[in-house]
């Protein structure tokens, strides 16, 4: 059975990314951005299992590293929603439009 | 000779009266001040005679007249060769002029004693004499050209002080301010030529620079090729010395300041604008005489002789038809001046200097001093009388003021030329250089001789003859408020003592202290002639045969004597032949009365052109494009940054997109350049 | 002497400013350390007399280097010469004014004397050092306070010219610092001209001995010139002066034109002439027509005013040209005329704002046309008012004849015609400065009282007048004997001509 080409699974990734990319630009909403994040991180994910898989087959420090990556998501997104919830409480409202304090 | 410490006294003691004055003179000093600033001038003028005596003895013993210099220090070494130094010169003409201003500056300060009492910055006005004092004797003393241009302007400061001394009437101030700025301009002349002829000569030392610039040498040789506008540097320099003089003598076109300049104290007039100050143009011009005449240069004494005789003309003829008695002296002072300047501006075309012209201006200048000090003098008591300045509030005087009646006849007398006062010897002496010189002159000078005798006895006949102005209202001060003497100073006092001194006048003209130096000036204006001028002051030492009283006396006397036929036939009694004469040349007249409309012309080209045209248009540019492009770089800078700063829009996906924006451009780049 | 003495009395009495309580004893530490300002000035002048006297013939005395940043090569170094002395001195008398005008001032006085005492602390240091670092380092120093006197003590249009003042300021010094840099990164000190570590040396003395390339004097020279001309009102830079001066509070009036706009002259003839002298002639005729230009232009543009402390700016803009038109000429006797003229205009300028400012005071009104006959209700400060234009327009026996005569002279050493235009043209300055001056005086302390209100008004208390006599007495000091400041100057002036003298000669 022939093997998927490298390409094509990065071009998954480099899709993802973008997607993710483009929610995290046009996105007003704050959940949809932490989510859009999320997507970018799994694209990241996606890269380094692909390439660990393919370059260096005997190694595991891709799948490792992806792994940190889930983790650290996570925890960002404690911290984030933790953001959000202190940006509602002031300005009742969590859309990004409405927090530009640090405007000229 | 007299000793160096008594010499430098002469100046220093006026100084030090100045000094004192000023500073504590208000507090201190205000009873006694006249008498503290009289006594420091009596004490020089008593060293001035006896140092003149003793010089002028030394003279007819030796047989010529030495050049020293007794004081000498460094003031300011400019560059190694240039210093200014602050040194006294003694030569004839400086031992003349000290014995003049001192002499006549004690008169006049005895004189304010009772003019001038009661006046609110009494201590003020005498520390004002008394600096002038100290300018003038320094002026007339100074042996270095730069330390003459020091006392020029010090003079002129004084003047301006004194002319705005009733500083709070308008026509006073603004007097003053013409005085100032007038000469002033004419002194940038005078700054400019001692830049020109210093620098050639490489000396600011009088004595030095004339030595350097007579005898032929290396000096003499690159001042006379240098030239500028095809005229030599030398003649340039002594050119725009000249200008300087002639802006301070009141010469035409320079004269409009010294009519205006009348709004000063009377005897202040009389020190200043009559005797001394005004006179520092000729001195100055003869002090370089030796330049003048020296080598073949005549062009600038050409200049000197016709800015002379036409100033001499011109004012006698403005003269004739002022009717403010003050501007009417004014005028001959400057007519007089226009004689003594044209007398040293005679030379035998031949290249040969006439010496005759130097002595005749130095006796004029001599002569002249008495009898114009006692006419401004005179003229103080009849203005205290009658509180006015206008001849029609004046008239058959005679009566009530015996004393200056007679003293202001003798300088009348004088004035006009009349064998044997003062006036009549140097005034014929100048005719004669004159004569020996430029005929055309002669004739003029001749024919103003005549306008002289006329104006100065219509001035005499209508203010001591005639019928009384109004009846019974000269003694009170008729004259009202307009040109009347001191009235600002006075009524704003608003004490009685003035008007109580009306009354007193009814018995007694004057007070003693007024009219001592009366007595004294016109015994100077008597006998002054007397003295054998051309036997002590000659241009080099050297003493002149006098020449006799011949027939050449007679024209000028003649003259004068139909002048004062018709001033007579006009004006002593009073009727109305003079309105008709000026009917007759109603457009002259007009043209004559408004001084030919000189005055008129320099308000338009100051007022109009040099205010409108670069005056107003530098504080504009200065304004709008010069301070414009600074607030334009400044406004650019601040659009720049407005443009700029909406960048920071606070939104962080904004930051974020810039800056994936800015990695993916890394990223073409990096992809352009490496491919 | 310890020179740094100079910088720290002022440091100190600002300290010790801080820590008063109540404006009273605020005022008396201010004027104990002006006066300690003034006594270690004098005590300065009479030290380098006497050290003169007795044949010490160094360049610079009582010198003293400490190493501040020696990887740099950057020194404290600190020396005077009869230049500097008469600087000093200069400051010394109008800081001592200055704090006696500003007894009045209520709002936040302390503050106002710390800033005060700030800005002469770091004029002292200016003309002390002999380390262009240092130099600039003080330079920078008595920029800065002077935004917080104009923008809060002061009147009008005053945020406007704080702003503007302070950027033009700052635009020159940042001229200048391009220019040290030039001529640092330009220096070779790998021979141990000054010791300690790095290629190149900021030192003045060791930079003067070499000879930068005339490349290096050309591209350099005219930041150096321009940045410190702007200090000094260099047409078209002057725009400052008008603006900040007529807005600044009295003192710093006094400060900014007494000597603020000296710093820059004196760094011109300093630090740009003295290191450059090559380019200084290659430029001569750029800065002779662009001091002439301000002198006419400046005399003109005053002539129309109608504020006093406008018409004392311009005259300051066309007096500040012949400072710069004395060093242009490059002749001995014009530069020390042109030290003169810092020297006479310092003075006169202070003291004609403190006129100024003390009419004001009391009218509240600056405008020439309201103002009349203060001569009958303020003789002693109507006096002072009328000293000081006198001296303006160059009467004999005050110090501004002085300088103007020293000056005209040394110009017209230069026998090019261009040079004797500009020489003519300065000369008639003076008659334009006459008219303005006697207009100002005639309408306001001259003429009848235009308002009754001034009737009730008083004379100067005790100290303005300690203040206006201080400022009279070095007019009159100057004007009646100024050989001794001549002779005070006159070394200074020559090592510097000798040094332009001598690149001609190898050129």
């Amino acid at each position: 059975m022939s093997q998927v080409p490298l390409t094509h699974i990065l071009f998954v990734s480099t899709a993802l990314f973008f997607i993710g990319m483009y929610g995290l630009f046009t996105r007003r909403n704050m959940i949809t951005m932490l989510m859009s994040v999320e997507l970018i991180l799994n694209s990241v994910n996606i890269n380094f299992v692909a390439f660990n898989r393919y370059l260096y087959p005997g190694k595991l420090d891709g799948v490792f590293f992806s792994l940190f990556i889930v983790a650290i998501a996570a925890a960002e997104a404690a911290v984030a929603i933790a953001i959000i919830i202190n940006l509602y409480r002031n300005f009742h409202s969590i859309d990004v439009e409405a927090a530009d304090e640090m405007k000229f | 000779m007299p000793n160096s410490a008594c010499i430098i006294l002469i100046p220093l003691l006026p100084l030090a009266g100045f000094v004192v004055l000023g500073l504590f003179g208000r507090r201190y000093f205000s009873r006694f001040a006249g008498v503290l600033g009289t006594g420091v001038v009596l004490v020089s003028a008593v060293l001035a005679i006896w140092v003149a005596w003793q010089y002028f003895g030394t003279c007819l013993a030796d047989g010529y007249c030495r050049q020293t210099v007794p004081v000498r220090f460094t003031w300011l070494r400019v560059s190694p060769g240039l210093s200014i130094d602050m040194s006294i010169i003694f030569d004839p003409i400086s031992v003349m002029m000290i014995f003049v201003v001192t002499f006549i500056s004690l008169m006049v300060h005895i004189y304010s004693l009772g003019y001038m009492k009661g006046e609110e910055r009494y201590a003020t006005y005498y520390a004002f004499l008394n600096l002038f004092t100290f300018s003038m004797l320094g002026l007339v003393l100074a042996g270095n050209i730069f330390e003459t241009y020091i006392f020029w302007e010090l003079v002129g400061c004084s003047s301006f002080l004194l002319i705005g001394y009733y500083y709070d009437r308008p026509t006073a101030v603004a007097a003053a301010k013409k005085a100032f700025i007038v000469t002033r301009f004419a002194d940038l002349g005078f700054l400019i030529g001692i830049l020109i002829l210093s620098f050639y000569a490489g000396s600011l030392d009088i004595r030095t620079l004339i030595q350097r610039l007579v005898q032929p040498g290396s000096q003499l040789g690159s001042i006379t090729t240098a030239s500028f506008l095809g005229i030599s540097m030398l003649s340039w320099g002594l050119g725009l010395v000249f200008v300087g003089g002639a802006g301070k003598s009141a010469l035409f076109p320079l004269h409009i300041w010294l009519p205006d300049a009348m709004e000063g104290p009377t005897p202040v007039s009389a020190l200043i604008h009559a005797a001394t100050m005004v006179v520092a143009g000729v001195y100055l011009v003869a002090r370089l005489y030796l330049v003048y005449v020296g080598f073949d240069h005549f062009e600038v004494l050409h200049v000197v002789l016709w800015v002379g005789a036409i100033s001499a003309l011109l004012a006698a003829v403005i003269a004739c038809t002022q009717t403010d008695i003050k501007r009417v002296l004014a005028y001959s002072t400057m007519s007089q001046i226009g004689y003594m300047m044209f007398a040293l501006g005679t030379f035998h075309p031949v290249g040969e200097a006439t010496t005759l012209g130097y002595t005749a201006a130095m006796f004029h200048l001599f002569t002249h001093a008495f009898f114009k000090a006692l006419l401004f003098l005179c003229a103080g008591v009849i203005i205290h009388r009658v509180h006015s300045n206008e001849m029609q509030d004046m008239g058959g005087l005679r009566k009530a003021l015996p004393l200056t009646h007679g003293c202001f006849l003798i300088a009348c007398l004088a004035i006009a030329g009349i064998p044997p006062f003062a006036g009549f010897f140097s005034k014929e002496d100048i005719l004669l250089a004159a004569w020996d010189s430029n005929k055309p002159v002669y004739y003029i000078g001749l024919f103003t001789s005549g306008l002289t005798a006329f104006y100065m006895f219509r001035l005499y006949f209508s203010v001591f003859w005639g019928r009384p102005a109004r009846a019974g209202g000269a003694q009170f001060g008729a004259g009202g408020g307009h040109h009347s003497e001191g009235s600002g100073g006075r009524h704003s006092e608003g004490s009685g003592g003035h008007h109580g001194e009306g009354f007193v006048g009814r018995h007694e003209e004057a007070p003693f202290t007024m009219k001592l130096p009366l007595v004294i000036l016109a015994l100077g204006a008597v006998f002054a002639g007397w003295v054998p001028f051309s036997r002590l002051v000659t241009y080099d030492g050297m003493p002149q045969e006098g020449h006799g009283i011949g027939v050449f006396a007679i024209p000028p006397v003649m003259v004068a004597l139909i002048g004062i036929g018709i001033a007579s036939y006009l004006y002593r009694v009073a009727s109305d032949r003079p309105e008709r004469a000026a009917a007759a040349f109603r457009g002259m007249y007009q043209f004559v009365y408004h001084k030919f409309y000189i005055d008129e012309v320099y308000l338009f080209i100051t007022k109009r052109v040099i205010f409108n045209l670069i005056g107003r248009p530098a504080a504009w540019i200065d304004r709008n494009i010069v301070d414009g492009m600074m607030n334009g770089l400044a406004a650019v800078t601040a659009w720049t940054s407005t443009a700029i700063k909406r960048l920071q829009s606070g939104k962080v996906q904004d930051y974020a997109l810039y800056f994936f924006m800015g990695i993916a451009g890394l990223a073409v780049l990096f992809i352009y350049i490496y491919s | 002497m310890n020179l740094s003495l100079l910088v720290l009395v002022p440091l100190i009495t600002a300290v010790a400013v801080l820590f008063c309580s109540g404006l009273n004893r605020v005022r008396w530490v201010s004027l104990a350390g002006v006066t300690a300002q003034l006594a270690l000035a004098l005590g300065l002048l009479l030290l380098y007399w006497r050290e003169r006297g007795s044949g010490n013939g160094a360049p610079m005395l009582f010198e003293y280097r400490y190493a501040w940043f020696p990887a740099l090569n950057i020194w404290y170094h600190v020396g005077v010469d009869g230049i500097s002395v008469a600087m000093i001195l200069l400051t010394a008398f109008v800081m001592m004014a200055a704090v006696l005008v500003s007894w009045k001032v209520e709002a936040m006085g302390k503050e106002f004397f710390v800033l005060l005492l700030f800005l002469s602390a770091g004029a002292y240091g200016f003309f002390l050092s002999l380390d262009l670092f240092t130099l600039f380092f003080f330079l920078e120093i008595s920029v800065i306070p002077k935004f917080l006197l104009i923008g809060i003590w002061g009147s009008g249009r005053k945020e406007y010219s704080a702003m503007k003042l302070a950027l033009m300021l700052m635009a020159g010094s940042a001229l200048v610092f391009v220019g040290l840099l030039g001529v640092y990164y330009n220096t070779d000190a790998t021979g141990g001209v000054s010791g300690v570590g790095g290629p190149h040396t900021f030192d003045w003395q060791a930079i003067s001995q070499m000879h930068l390339s005339i490349a290096v004097q050309r591209a350099f020279f005219p930041f150096l010139f321009v940045g410190f001309g702007i200090f000094t009102a260099l047409f078209p830079f002057h725009t400052w002066v008008p603006d900040g001066h007529s807005a600044a509070p009295t003192a710093a009036s006094m400060f900014l034109a007494g000597i603020s706009m000296k710093l820059g002259g004196y760094g011109c003839l300093r630090v740009a002439v003295f290191l450059m002298p090559d380019a200084a002639r290659e430029y001569s005729p750029i800065i002779i027509v662009l001091a002439t230009i301000a002198i006419v232009y400046g005399a003109f543009a005053t002539m129309m005013q109608k504020d006093l402390k406008y018409i004392n700016a311009y005259s300051s803009i066309s007096h500040c040209g012949f400072i710069l038109l004395g060093i242009g000429m490059l002749t001995q006797t014009a530069m020390v005329g042109a030290v003169m003229q810092m020297i006479s205009h310092g003075l006169m300028t202070a003291l004609f704002f403190a006129a100024i400012g003390m009419i004001y005071d009391r009218t509240h009104t600056r405008l020439v046309d309201r103002l009349g006959g203060l001569l009958k209700v303020m003789p002693f400060i109507s006096t002072v008012f009328v000293i000081a234009g006198l001296c303006s327009l160059g009467l004999p026996g005050l110090s501004g004849f002085v300088a103007e005569i020293t000056v005209f002279m040394g110009s017209w050493q230069r026998t090019e015609g261009m040079y004797r235009l500009a020489t003519i043209l300065a000369c008639a300055s003076i008659v334009v400065t006459a008219v303005y001056i006697l207009r100002a005086t005639g309408q306001t302390i001259m003429g009848p009282v235009k308002d009754p209100h001034y009737n009730v008004l008083t004379d100067a208390a005790w100290n303005e007048r300690l203040a206006g006599i201080l400022l009279v007495a070095g007019i009159v000091a100057i004007g009646v004997a100024p050989y001794w400041l001549n002779d005070l100057l006159t070394p200074g002036v020559s090592s510097i001509m000798h040094h332009v003298g001598k690149v001609t000669m190898t050129k």
